[in-house]
Formats: C-alpha cells, sequence, structure tokens
C-alpha cells in the first residue's frame, strides 16, 4: 500500500517535471550543435532577449489561468513606453514630443507608466468581468487601440532617452544586466502573488469554477479586475524595459507581437486554456525553453522561418501532452 | 400481436453505490396516454433512459412493436419510432423552425438541401395536428409552448408510435396546456402512445387512461386511471414504511434568527416568508421545481431578489451578494456539487479552506491551513489518500463532506444545505445526518432542502413545503406525514376539492 502510493507521487512528480527534462535535454541538444552555446556570456544573452517577453509571460498566465487571455499586452507595452519615453526625453532634444515643457524625472515617468498599466488592465478586467464579452475581443479591441494611441502621442520613434532612464533596459548590476534581475523580480513577485495570497488563490478558484466560486464567497468580478491589472502592471514594466534596452520606442513596431510568445511561453509551461491549472515553475521553465531554442536556432544560423517552424511545433505539442495529461480526470 | 406497444419487464439499472431500478415494469398500450408517477428519484428518468437507449439496463427485457429493442444510443430509438419531448428543450434559436424541424435529416434534391419540400413538408405537418406556427421564423421568436409543439411535429414527422413527455406543462400557462392536450387527444386517434411523465394530480386525471407508480426504484402499482384516485395515488407514491434510518438527536429551540418576509425572485420564487430558530433544522420540502433552491440562493446572494425582506436578529440586512451573505453569518452549501460546489482541479486544502482564506493572513499560514484540512479529515471521516489529493478524484460523498467542512470551518450562524445527501450511499449519509446535527447543538440554526422525504421527516424540527414558487404550508413536528407533505407539494388545494366531492 504505502508503495503503491510513493509510486503514484512519484509518477506525479515526474509528469508535472517533465517539462524541465524537455529544457535540459534541449541544453544538451544545443551544446553539442555548438560549444558556445554553454557559456556564460551567451546565457546572459539569452535570458537578456527573453526577458521582456517573460515579464509579459507572468501576466498572461494570471489571465489564462482565470480562463482568460490578454492579447493587448504588446501594444500595452509599447503605448507605455512611449507616453514614459516621452515624459523623460532629454529637454534639450530639439524633436522632443512633449516639447513645452521641460524633462521630468525618470521616477514620474515610470510611475506615469505603470499607472497606466494598471488602466489599462482595470479597463480589460472591468469588461470582462461586468460585461461578459469574451476576454480575447476585449483585449483585441484594446490592443488595436493602444497601438493606434501610441502612434497618435508619437508621430516617430521616441529617442535620445536619458542613461538614467535606460538603466532598466541595458544597465548592469555587476557582471548581471539590471532587465535580467528585473524579470526574476516579477518571477517572484507572481510566485507570492499565485500561492502566498487570497488574491491568487482566487484566480485558480475562479478560473476551475467561477459559480462554485461565487458560491464560495469569492468577489468575482475583482478579482477578474485585478488579474487583468496585473497583466498591465507586467506589461508596463516590459514596455519600460524595452524602452531602455533599445534606447528609442517606435510607436509602430515595439512590442509587435510580444503577447504571442508570451501566450506561447505560458502555454509551453503548462498554463490550461481551460482554466484553473498553471504553475509558476511551469511558466519560468515555458520561457527558456523557447528562449533556448530561439537562441540555439540563431546560432546554429538556422534561418528565422525554420526556427518559427519549431517554436509552432513546440507549443502545439506541448499543449497535446498537457490535454492528454489533465484529460481522464474530469 | 400483443396488446402493447411496448413492454419492459424486470429492468434493473445500477449506479456505483445506488440501485436506481430494481425489477421495474411499464406496460403500455398504443393509442393511449400512460402517465408514470413517484417521488423525486423513483426511478421514472432513468426507466425512460433505459428505453431511449441513454442508459443500458444491467437486466431484463423491453419488447417494443413486437420486437426485443437493445437501442444502443438515442438516435437508434428515435429512427424505431420512440420520441421524447423534454423537458429542457435545447432547439438552435438562431435557426427557422423548419431547420429545426428537420435538423440533420434534411430532404435533399441532387444532393442539395431541398427548402421547397422542407417547407411544405413542414405546413402539412403543422395543418394535420392544428399547431399555428409559422414555419419560417427564428425559434428564438416562438414561444416554450410552441417550441414544445415542434418537438412533437419532429415526432409525427418521424413517424413515432410512442411520444414520451417529460413535465411538459411545467411552463405552460393554462391555455397552451389545453392546446397541448388537444395535441395529445390527436396524437392518440392516430394509435400513437404518449408516456407521460407529471406531478400536477388534476392534469394526470384528465388525460390519463392508465398510471403506473413507482417508488425509489421499484414498481408499485398500475391501473387504468379511472380505477384511481388522488389519495389511492399518493398512497402508492409514498409507501407505508417510515423506516428510522435517520436518528433525531433533539436540540433546545431558542429565539428567532432569522426572519424572511415575502421574498420573491422573478417566476420562480413568490411571497415566500418563514422564520428560523436558533438550534432548529428548518426542512424545506417540495417536488423538483418547487423554487426552494431559488428560494435559498435569493437568501444568499446567488440570485437577484425581485422583493421581499431579511430580518437577522431583529434587524432588516442587505445582502447582494455571496460576499454580505457570508458577512452577515449566512452560508449555503450548494445542491449541483459539481456546478457550484467543488473546485475539482484544486486539492482538499484549498478546497476546505476558501471560505476561510481571509483568516490565514498574508503570507498564508499553508501550516495552519493544512492542520485545518487534516483536522476535519479525521473528524468528518473523510476518505481520501492525502490532502493534496485533488478533490474530483473523491468518491461523491467524500466530496459532500468536504464541502461541508467548508462551512463548519467558518462555523455560521445559519447554514443552508441544500440536497446534502443526493446521490450520496446510505453509510455517508447517515454520518452528514450526524454532523448536521451537531451544527445545530453548537446553537447555530441549519435549513435544509431536501427531496428525500424520509430525510427531512425525520432530521427536520419543522418542515415548509413549497409548490411552484410558493409556500404551501408550514407542518410543526407532530404533524409531519408523508401523506401531508405530498398533498402540500402536489397542491393542496386540488386535493381539498376532491376530497369533498368524493
Amino acid at each position: 500500500m504505502n508503495n503503491r502510493k510513493t509510486a503514484v507521487t512519484n509518477k506525479e512528480f515526474i509528469s508535472q517535471n517533465a517539462i524541465w527534462l524537455i529544457l535540459v535535454v534541449l541544453i544538451i541538444v544545443m551544446s553539442i550543435a555548438n560549444p558556445k552555446f554553454l557559456t556564460a556570456n551567451n546565457l546572459v544573452t539569452l535570458l537578456t532577449g527573453e526577458a521582456c517577453k517573460g515579464i509579459i509571460a507572468f501576466g498572461i498566465m494570471f489571465c489564462i489561468l482565470s480562463k482568460g487571455i490578454d492579447i493587448s499586452t504588446g501594444s500595452a507595452a509599447a503605448f507605455v513606453g512611449v507616453v514614459a519615453g516621452a515624459l523623460v526625453q532629454r529637454s534639450d532634444y530639439a524633436q522632443r514630443i512633449f516639447g513645452n515643457f521641460g524633462a521630468t524625472s525618470i521616477w514620474i515617468g515610470i510611475l506615469a507608466g505603470i499607472l497606466i498599466g494598471i488602466i489599462i488592465g482595470v479597463i480589460n478586467g472591468a469588461l470582462i468581468a461586468y460585461t461578459h464579452i469574451p476576454p480575447f475581443i476585449a483585449t483585441m479591441g484594446m490592443q488595436l487601440i493602444l497601438r493606434a494611441l501610441a502612434k497618435v502621442v508619437a508621430d516617430r520613434p521616441v529617442s535620445n532617452l536619458p542613461e538614467s532612464f535606460r538603466y532598466f533596459g541595458s544597465g548592469y548590476a555587476g557582471p548581471i544586466p539590471v532587465i535580467v534581475i528585473v524579470f526574476f523580480v516579477f518571477f517572484v513577485i507572481s510566485a507570492i502573488l499565485l500561492t502566498q495570497t487570497r488574491f491568487g488563490k482566487g484566480v485558480y478558484a475562479v478560473g476551475g469554477n467561477d459559480n462554485a466560486a461565487r458560491a464560495a464567497g469569492i468577489n468575482v468580478e475583482k478579482t477578474l479586475v485585478l488579474t487583468y491589472a496585473w497583466c498591465g502592471i507586467c506589461a508596463a514594466v516590459a514596455g519600460i524595459c524595452l524602452a531602455g534596452r533599445a534606447g528609442s520606442i517606435d510607436p509602430s513596431s515595439t512590442g509587435l507581437n510580444y503577447e504571442f510568445d508570451a501566450i506561447a511561453a505560458a502555454t509551453v509551461g503548462g498554463t490550461s486554456h481551460t482554466g484553473g491549472i498553471a504553475r509558476i515553475s511551469g511558466v519560468l521553465c515555458g520561457i527558456l525553453i523557447l528562449g533556448v531554442v530561439n537562441n540555439g536556432l540563431v546560432m546554429m544560423k538556422v534561418d528565422d522561418n525554420m526556427t518559427n517552424i519549431v517554436k509552432g511545433a513546440i507549443i502545439i505539442g506541448s499543449v497535446v501532452l498537457d490535454m492528454r495529461k489533465n484529460k481522464k480526470k474530469i | 400481436m400483443s396488446e402493447y406497444i411496448l413492454e419492459m419487464r424486470d429492468i434493473v439499472k445500477s449506479f456505483p453505490g445506488v440501485k436506481a431500478l430494481d425489477g421495474v415494469q411499464l406496460m403500455v398500450k398504443p393509442g393511449t396516454v400512460h402517465t408514470l408517477m413517484g417521488e423525486n428519484g423513483a426511478g421514472k428518468s432513468t426507466l425512460m433512459k433505459c428505453l431511449t437507449g441513454l442508459y443500458h439496463a444491467d437486466s431484463g427485457t423491453i419488447i417494443y412493436n413486437g420486437k426485443k429493442a437493445n437501442y444502443k444510443n438515442a438516435l437508434q430509438s428515435l429512427e424505431d419510432g420512440i420520441s421524447m419531448v423534454p423537458q429542457e428543450m435545447s432547439p438552435v434559436l438562431e435557426r427557422s423552425v423548419i431547420e429545426n424541424l428537420w435538423l440533420g435529416r434534411e430532404p435533399r434534391k441532387m444532393g442539395l438541401v431541398d427548402h421547397q419540400k422542407m417547407l411544405k413538408d413542414s405546413e402539412k405537418i403543422f395543418e394535420e395536428l392544428g399547431m399555428d406556427i409559422n414555419p419560417r421564423i427564428k425559434m428564438k421568436e416562438i414561444s416554450v409552448a410552441k417550441m414544445q409543439m415542434v418537438e412533437i411535429a419532429k415526432a409525427v414527422s418521424r413517424n413515432a408510435k410512442i411520444v414520451i413527455m417529460d413535465e411538459p406543462t411545467s411552463a405552460l400557462t393554462v391555455a397552451e396546456t389545453e392546446d397541448l392536450f388537444r395535441i395529445i387527444e390527436q396524437l392518440k386517434e392516430e394509435n400513437v402512445a404518449v408516456i407521460y411523465i407529471s406531478h400536477k394530480m388534476e392534469e394526470i386525471f384528465r388525460i390519463s387512461d392508465e398510471i403506473s407508480i413507482y417508488r425509489d426504484g421499484h414498481f408499485v402499482h398500475s391501473d387504468l386511471a379511472k380505477n384511481l384516485d388522488t389519495q389511492s395515488v399518493i398512497g402508492y407514491m409514498v409507501g407505508r414504511t417510515v423506516s428510522n434510518m435517520f436518528p433525531k438527536t433533539e436540540c433546545e429551540i431558542g429565539e428567532t434568527v432569522l426572519e424572511i418576509k415575502n421574498l420573491n425572485s422573478g417566476r420562480a420564487v413568490q411571497n415566500v416568508s418563514f422564520d428560523l430558530h436558533k438550534g432548529e433544522i428548518l426542512g424545506f420540502a417540495g417536488l423538483v421545481g418547487a423554487g426552494r433552491t431559488e428560494a435559498m440562493e435569493a437568501i444568499f446572494g446567488l440570485r437577484e431578489k425581485t422583493g421581499g425582506m431579511i430580518i437577522k436578529e431583529g434587524k432588516e440586512i442587505v445582502i447582494k451578494s455571496t460576499q454580505d451573505a457570508i458577512k452577515n453569518g449566512i452560508g449555503m452549501l450548494t445542491e449541483d456539487r459539481r456546478g457550484n460546489g467543488i473546485f475539482g482541479l484544486l486539492n482538499l486544502i484549498d478546497n476546505s479552506t476558501v471560505v476561510n482564506w481571509k483568516a490565514y493572513g498574508f503570507p498564508m499560514k499553508h501550516k495552519q491551513m493544512i492542520a485545518d484540512t487534516k483536522e476535519y479529515i479525521k473528524k468528518l471521516n473523510i476518505k481520501t489518500p492525502s490532502e493534496k489529493t485533488k478533490i474530483q478524484d473523491l468518491s461523491g460523498g467524500n466530496q459532500q463532506k468536504v464541502l461541508l467542512a467548508r462551512w463548519m470551518l467558518v462555523n455560521p450562524e445559519i447554514l443552508i444545505i441544500d440536497e446534502p445527501t443526493k446521490g450520496i450511499d446510505v453509510g455517508a449519509k447517515a454520518e452528514i445526518h450526524g454532523l448536521i446535527s451537531e451544527v445545530v447543538q453548537k446553537g447555530k440554526s441549519v435549513i435544509l432542502v431536501s427531496s428525500e422525504m424520509q430525510e427531512v421527516m425525520s432530521v427536520a424540527d419543522r418542515i415548509v413545503v413549497m409548490h411552484e414558487g410558493k409556500v404551501t404550508g408550514i407542518l410543526r413536528r407532530d404533524e409531519f406525514s408523508q401523506e401531508a407533505i405530498m398533498g402540500l407539494s402536489i397542491k393542496e388545494g386540488t386535493m381539498k376539492e376532491e376530497g369533498n366531492e368524493q
């Protein structure tokens, strides 16, 4: 009896952590194909490249966990980047967007950006919670609106950003890029939210069975609004980091399709689109898997189209496996 | 050839833990209306599902139209001439009546759908049956009564020899019911047998030729309708034995804690008033659809109220959401365990502590949550491999105990429990009754909604009986009898009138 119990637990342990095994195998394959893959230098490059999408993925996983989706995040990042960037642009720069007043402190720029992220999220969440329109539609509308607003605010790329503002995107703390630290900070915050707060547990409950959540006294609407607000914060921070990393924000291309990379990472990481299932460690692993594929194939000089074919196959394959894993239990 | 179109004999059907049908029979003659009667859970629906192939009987014989029938699915029985008009219809609302009528079997000409023929055939059927329905309009634009007629027309167009109607008049007005009865007469003339399931005595005696009565999965009695009356049918439905399966623990009854005045919620709940005392178990009896669950949901903030007052300990309270209810010390264990009870994907810890999450602070005290869960697993004798098991992997009875633990953990002053023992085996039932007694012994109050008459009668201090959204009577313990409850559930007025006539 005891043996059987451990056997079941082991099996469950393996099935829940199989994804890490896949990551290790991928890393081994890539290292064999190219010895330079497994160097500290390249791993930092890899993490730097995935950080912004990763931060967005930590936000989007909450939406998917609540049985929703947020496809406005890439545009939200661009809009926030444009506004925050324009606020902090050097005052002596002739083509300043907000030309008639001087440069504001970078903290005001960052706070304004995060505030905008929250407002976007609250609008998304309120639309979904109170009007019951499908999350895909609500956030698709928001995606179009925000991309257009970014172009309305800035008719040209926002550049000439002060170094202090760029610190979050391109600075270093010792040997480690600040953007990678921001990424791990968001990983930790997400983990705390999910496992240590009523809000996080509420997202699991609402995504798993919203009727039962309501009957158990959970404020379903508030939970949804907070979920999308968190996703908005993640998008805003990603936007600020993107601006710093590139040194300028192009309203029409910054963050374009980032939401789909983030959704892919959350999905590969075992976040179920039927709601109620997600593990933060899984999402971290999903981000790394896609990063390894991206980085590894680029190093192997595989062309872009082939890389996307491989990524697409990984996303579909991981969901097929997940469906089988979660199937018979209902 | 036999005089029966349908002979079902010795039908046995078991589900894990319950014998739903135990040697049941049903004999139907062509061109008659044969009514099935029995309490909730007597086995009527299961019997019909065995006939139409949705379920497979474990044993027994079904002879239909002179041949042995053993349908693998509902489509086979449908094609063989057995049609069902379900209580809850699911038409394609956005398409026309014609398209709904011929859905899945559209007449074709050269491979393409023959719209002309569809229209002509529809009009012909409606005319023959005297149905006033425009076949061209969208399904969503016609009334429920007419949707039902479309279902009947569908049966006729399939040359059905048996039409099963499950509570067809529950959503109909008086005039619409008359229309339906006229159509049923027409079906009889065409030698179609109608199997009719209903709880409404007056209409049953009006249209039935024969009545079969079932109780607890057993066949009780079958006779011509003219040889039966309301009293004798109730007698057969409830039986004579009251087993003492659920012993009552006496508990001191205190002052009034909750008063409900003229509670309304749409058509489902109409002017419901009652009061609840400290230490009392107040039973709610009635048939399925009587509005008991809806009334409780309105009190608990799960359903919108259209009127009425909730007074707790002398003060009026406003409940607009479940959060309001919980804040005011009202909890509710809902009826639909899967629908709005359990979080199937979450483990026992989260499922049992969900209402109490606030108490665990930030960061959440997981050790405390696990300790609380373990305590209740032990106390309630929940059979589970571990507290980390997903609740969906537990049996129904054990899931129910976890839900009970969820509320016992927050210990509300008033706990509403809706059908706590539905689909649960006998052993777990007794344990759950014991736990309910424990709750009131701590000075709390319980409202127990149950369709199982023996359960409410043995556990409750008083019983409120509802019928079609209204309270038809409140019985004290010394007034409890199955006949009294059944009488109020079916509608007292009709019964008394008929009693006077005799």
